[in-house]
């Protein structure tokens, strides 16, 4: 058992003990230690190291509800007795909300286990191997490193843990006419090898961006979106899109598919895929979390319902977060092989990435967004140059709907970035995708 | 207030350092987040978080270690580990900061209205409740959430020169959001939420305009909901501060920030279409624009007297009659980069370091009523209440949309439209800015999300503004 497993339990068996007749809980557990080192022209610009924990404590008493979020530090009795104050105050707050309709808590009593301890690399590798690969490129970036963990566990005898050391380096390499390339090297357990693999690889689509830009007007275009370009799109998807509190309440990018009144291309189907994925086998809610078909072959079939949905929407909860947003998603592979991509595009946009994605229209599904990092245009399979900087705005309907000719056999895992408060343990596995025409506006 | 501060001294004093300048950054910071949704309260929520960061140089190099250990041993242990890894990345290090001044000050900060206490939550909760109530019975009203979030920051600054800089803010978001459906389209209306906080009491929620605004909010959904499309077409655009707060945020905010002029940012947030040789020459928009960088306005989010690396904050132009003056950049980017700037190093907690920041980055008023705004214009547009925004990582090419759209014609205001968009392009949007509202249209906004930097940080930042004139900008409506 990791030294953080005994810190939760520790509390657990300290709020069980504290715990009054009639009153439950749930209680969630977030920790990391991260190193984290930025780079800017390959060189280390900023650098530093973060330990921190918390837990979320539910209370549960008399059909009210109350929650609250304290840090943890690492001395047991002071973590003890912050737990206590914030029970207290849960106590106080308790009687003074009305019974609230929507209370509904997992009872199960189930444990799901997984710690994955793998040696990460030392600093000084990583510094050393950025260096020597990458020593006379202009290299921006973030190395994040460490141990992740969650846990939940419940009144009622659940009890999750999910510990993993893991390791993300996030960077891009630019020319000095300011075209970039974008590239990732993230997982579990490196190597000196593939990092330098990734390396020459971006710095091979670096060679591509020398080429005089090319200006395209806006119109219609044939385009490529890479799996990288096609994760922000599945974000976008991920902003309430299948969230049954959302597709009951208007707010959904996917409203008109779920009810039936708009499908997309029979060659798209979306998964919620937990399984095998990095994320914790269990929600913040204390469910497990479950495998999900969310569109199958272009029709709506699955959406994600937390427990508090299915309370009011009179639904079936499924494992689903608070948020309702998927932590796995996945797209089904096509069948176009990734090696045929630029003969299939003939002459149109090689998009490998794209940038701030926002809803022109949320109920048509409508978004815009933006080329970013190496967009090339291609003329008869052949790579002409990189492409400045444009603004789409088009349709899902249209682009994973009557505009997608395939999507490609590979998928890429992509593991998130994010670490907006704490490291995310998120990922999409995606194929890319070819589609007729793509709407540049601007 | 600032329970802390004598046994905080009395460990920082304690410390052990071979750094040549070594600080304590101290954060404690508490939130409750209230809410009632289709007139049922939510769940409340609470946060207690704690913690530091000590920051060292060593040998001209700097390096962090953030624990939320505030014992002796803690902290020492985290100083350690931030002097040993200043000495690791040493021989990779971009910025050689030998000799570089440390901020010796003492100063306290308070929001305004602090002493005054808020309502109990019982009676915030009751607010809430009066007013999700108070929204109409109608089918088509499917969503309706009013919200109040309180956040208390006490944030201690202490540094081996002898600095002591402490500040305790209240920030109060209040919001109220309905939603229209006929069941193929939906239409939103808020007010606050993301597009409203300020520093103070329940006087912040007074100004919002919370209490009392449902029934007008919801009539607001359902004319959207029955409006046409806003026309495709060039016309003169009349932005309300509740979307100039956006407008400026996104093309003038994040261009000005000089981290990313210097590229520190390139891998996530972005770059800058403005370059390092830009300030004192580039026309960024007509003479009528006029920004500043001002923490002096107490209410707004960010008005504080000294930033997070200790530095004084003053009411600084970055655009003076048009001509583009000043970067957002802190002590380090004004040592970099040869420029003065502003006291905008800031960070989103005690686990995330300084990096630059907006803070309060406001446009001056001018000197038209709303009325004489609208009275200027033939073919026009006005919009209010940001909804969508996009932006390229140059913030160069854009493409905003609103809640709220109204056609102008000849000098009038005419029917309400829905999906209101226009799209521009920065380096040349402001340059049409042909007229600028007084202060009878200046407003206090502000927003809890701005997002950048690797580790990601969001912090709050405020915006005050006119309502402002554009001309001949491309705007369009929506599919539905």
């Amino acid at each position: 058992m990791s030294t953080y497993q005994q810190r939760f339990e520790g509390l657990l068996g300290a709020l069980r003990a504290a715990l009054q007749p009639g009153e439950q809980f749930t209680l969630g557990y977030s920790a990391e230690q991260s190193q984290f080192v930025r780079f800017n022209h390959a060189q280390v610009r900023q650098a530093g190291v973060v330990s921190q924990a918390s837990v979320q404590l539910r209370l549960v008493s008399d059909g009210r509800q109350a929650e609250q979020q304290i840090t943890l530090g690492d001395d047991a009795e002071l973590d003890r007795q912050r737990l206590y104050e914030a029970l207290a105050q849960l106590r106080q707050t308790l009687p003074l909300l009305a019974l609230d309709p929507y209370l509904s808590l997992d009872q199960n009593a189930w444990r799901s286990d997984s710690l994955q301890q793998q040696p990460l690399p030392e600093l000084d590798e990583v510094l050393a191997g950025v260096a020597h690969e990458a020593g006379q490129l202009d290299l921006v970036g973030i190395y994040a490193a460490g141990p992740i963990c969650r846990g939940f566990a419940s009144s009622f005898g659940a009890f999750g843990w999910h510990q993993a050391n893991s390791f993300n380096f996030d960077f891009s390499l630019f020319h000095s006419n300011g075209q970039a390339v974008k590239a990732n090297y993230a997982g579990q357990q490196w190597s000196s090898d593939t990092f330098a693999a990734r390396l020459r690889q971006a710095r091979e689509q670096l060679q591509h961006l020398g080429r005089a830009p090319i200006t395209l007007k806006p119109g219609s275009y044939r385009a490529y979106l890479a799996p990288a370009a096609m994760d922000e799109i599945a974000g976008m998807l991920c902003w309430g899109g299948f969230s049954a509190q959302a597709l009951a309440t208007g707010n959904s990018a996917l409203q008109r598919l779920y009810s039936g009144d708009a499908q997309l291309s029979p060659l798209v189907s979306f998964s919620e895929q937990v399984s095998g994925s990095l994320s914790p086998a269990f929600s913040d809610e204390g469910s497990p979390r479950r495998d999900l078909r969310l569109i199958v072959e272009g029709q709506a079939q699955e959406r994600l319902v937390s427990a508090r949905s299915a309370a009011e929407f009179e639904l079936a909860a499924n494992g689903a977060d608070s948020y309702e947003s998927p932590c796995a998603l996945s797209l089904a592979p096509g069948d176009l092989p990734s090696a045929q991509v630029l003969e299939r595009l003939g002459t149109g946009l090689y998009i490998s990435n794209l940038w701030y994605l926002n809803y022109s229209d949320l109920p048509a599904a409508r978004m815009t967004g933006l080329t970013r990092f190496a967009t090339f245009w291609v003329e008869n399979g052949q790579i002409q140059g990189p492409v400045s900087t444009m603004r789409f705005d088009d349709s899902l309907y249209s682009l994973l709907g009557s505009q997608l000719e395939a999507l490609t056999c590979e998928r890429e895992m992509i593991l998130s970035t994010s670490t907006y408060s704490q490291r995310s343990t998120g990922s999409s596995h995606l194929p890319g995708a070819l589609v007729r025409g793509l709407t540049l506006t601007l | 207030m600032f329970d802390s501060s004598a046994l905080l001294r009395q460990r920082f004093a304690a410390l052990r350092s071979t750094a040549e300048v070594f600080s304590l950054r101290h954060v404690k910071q508490s939130h409750q987040s209230l809410s009632v949704r289709r007139n049922v309260a939510e769940p409340p929520y609470f946060s207690q978080d704690e913690g530091a960061m000590l920051s060292v140089r060593v040998n001209g190099v700097e390096a962090y270690a953030a624990t939320a250990d505030l014992s002796q041993s803690g902290l020492q242990r985290a100083l350690e580990q931030a002097e040993a890894l200043a000495r690791q990345i040493r021989p990779h290090s971009l910025l050689d900061l030998s000799g570089q001044p440390a901020p010796s000050q003492r100063h306290d900060h308070l929001s305004p209205n602090l002493d005054q206490p808020l309502p109990p939550l019982a009676e915030c909760l009751q607010l809430l409740a009066a007013e999700s109530a108070s929204v109409p019975k109608d089918s088509r009203l499917v969503d309706w959430q009013a919200s109040l979030g309180i956040t208390h920051v006490e944030q201690t600054y202490l540094n081996s020169a002898g600095a002591e800089l402490r500040h305790a803010q209240r920030f109060v978001f209040p919001g109220l959001g309905v939603t229209a459906s006929d069941g193929a389209d939906s239409q939103s209306r808020t007010l606050g939420r993301e597009n409203f906080g300020q520093q103070g009491g329940f006087d912040v929620v007074e100004r919002c305009g919370l209490i009392g605004a449902a029934g007008h909010v919801a009539d607001q959904a359902l004319q959207l909901l029955l409006a046409p499309n806003t026309p495709s077409g060039v016309r003169d655009l009349l932005l309300m501060p509740d979307q100039m707060m956006l407008q400026i945020h996104e093309s003038i905010g994040h261009p000005l920030e000089m981290d990313r002029i210097l590229g520190d940012e390139r891998n996530y947030a972005g770059t800058s279409f403005v370059k390092a040789e830009d300030f004192g020459r580039l026309q960024y928009g007509s003479t009528l624009l006029n920004v500043t960088f001002d923490p002096g306005i107490g209410e707004e989010l960010a008005s504080y007297a000294f930033d997070d690396d200790g530095t004084p904050a003053n009411k600084q132009f970055l655009i003076r009659d048009g001509l583009l003056v000043r970067p957002l950049g802190g002590a380090l980017s004004q040592l970099r980069s040869g420029l003065d700037g502003v006291a905008n190093s800031r960070a989103c907690s005690w686990n995330r370091a300084p990096i630059d920041r907006m803070a309060n980055l406001n446009i001056e008023p001018g000197d038209q009523s709303l009325e004489q705004l609208i009275g200027g214009i033939e073919h026009g547009i006005l919009m209010r209440t940001n909804r969508s925004w996009s932006i390229d990582d140059a913030r160069n090419k854009f493409q905003f949309g609103c809640e709220w759209g109204q056609l102008i014609e000849n000098g009038e205001l005419k029917g309400v439209v829905k999906n209101p968009n226009y799209r521009g392009i920065s380096a040349g949007f402001w340059r049409n800015l042909s007229a600028v509202g007084d202060r009878s249209t200046f407003q206090v906004l502000g927003t809890p999300n701005c997002g950048k930097g690797e580790p990601n940080q969001v912090v709050r930042v405020g915006h005050a503004s006119p309502a402002c004139v554009f001309r001949q900008i491309d705007v369009f409506g929506g599919d539905a």
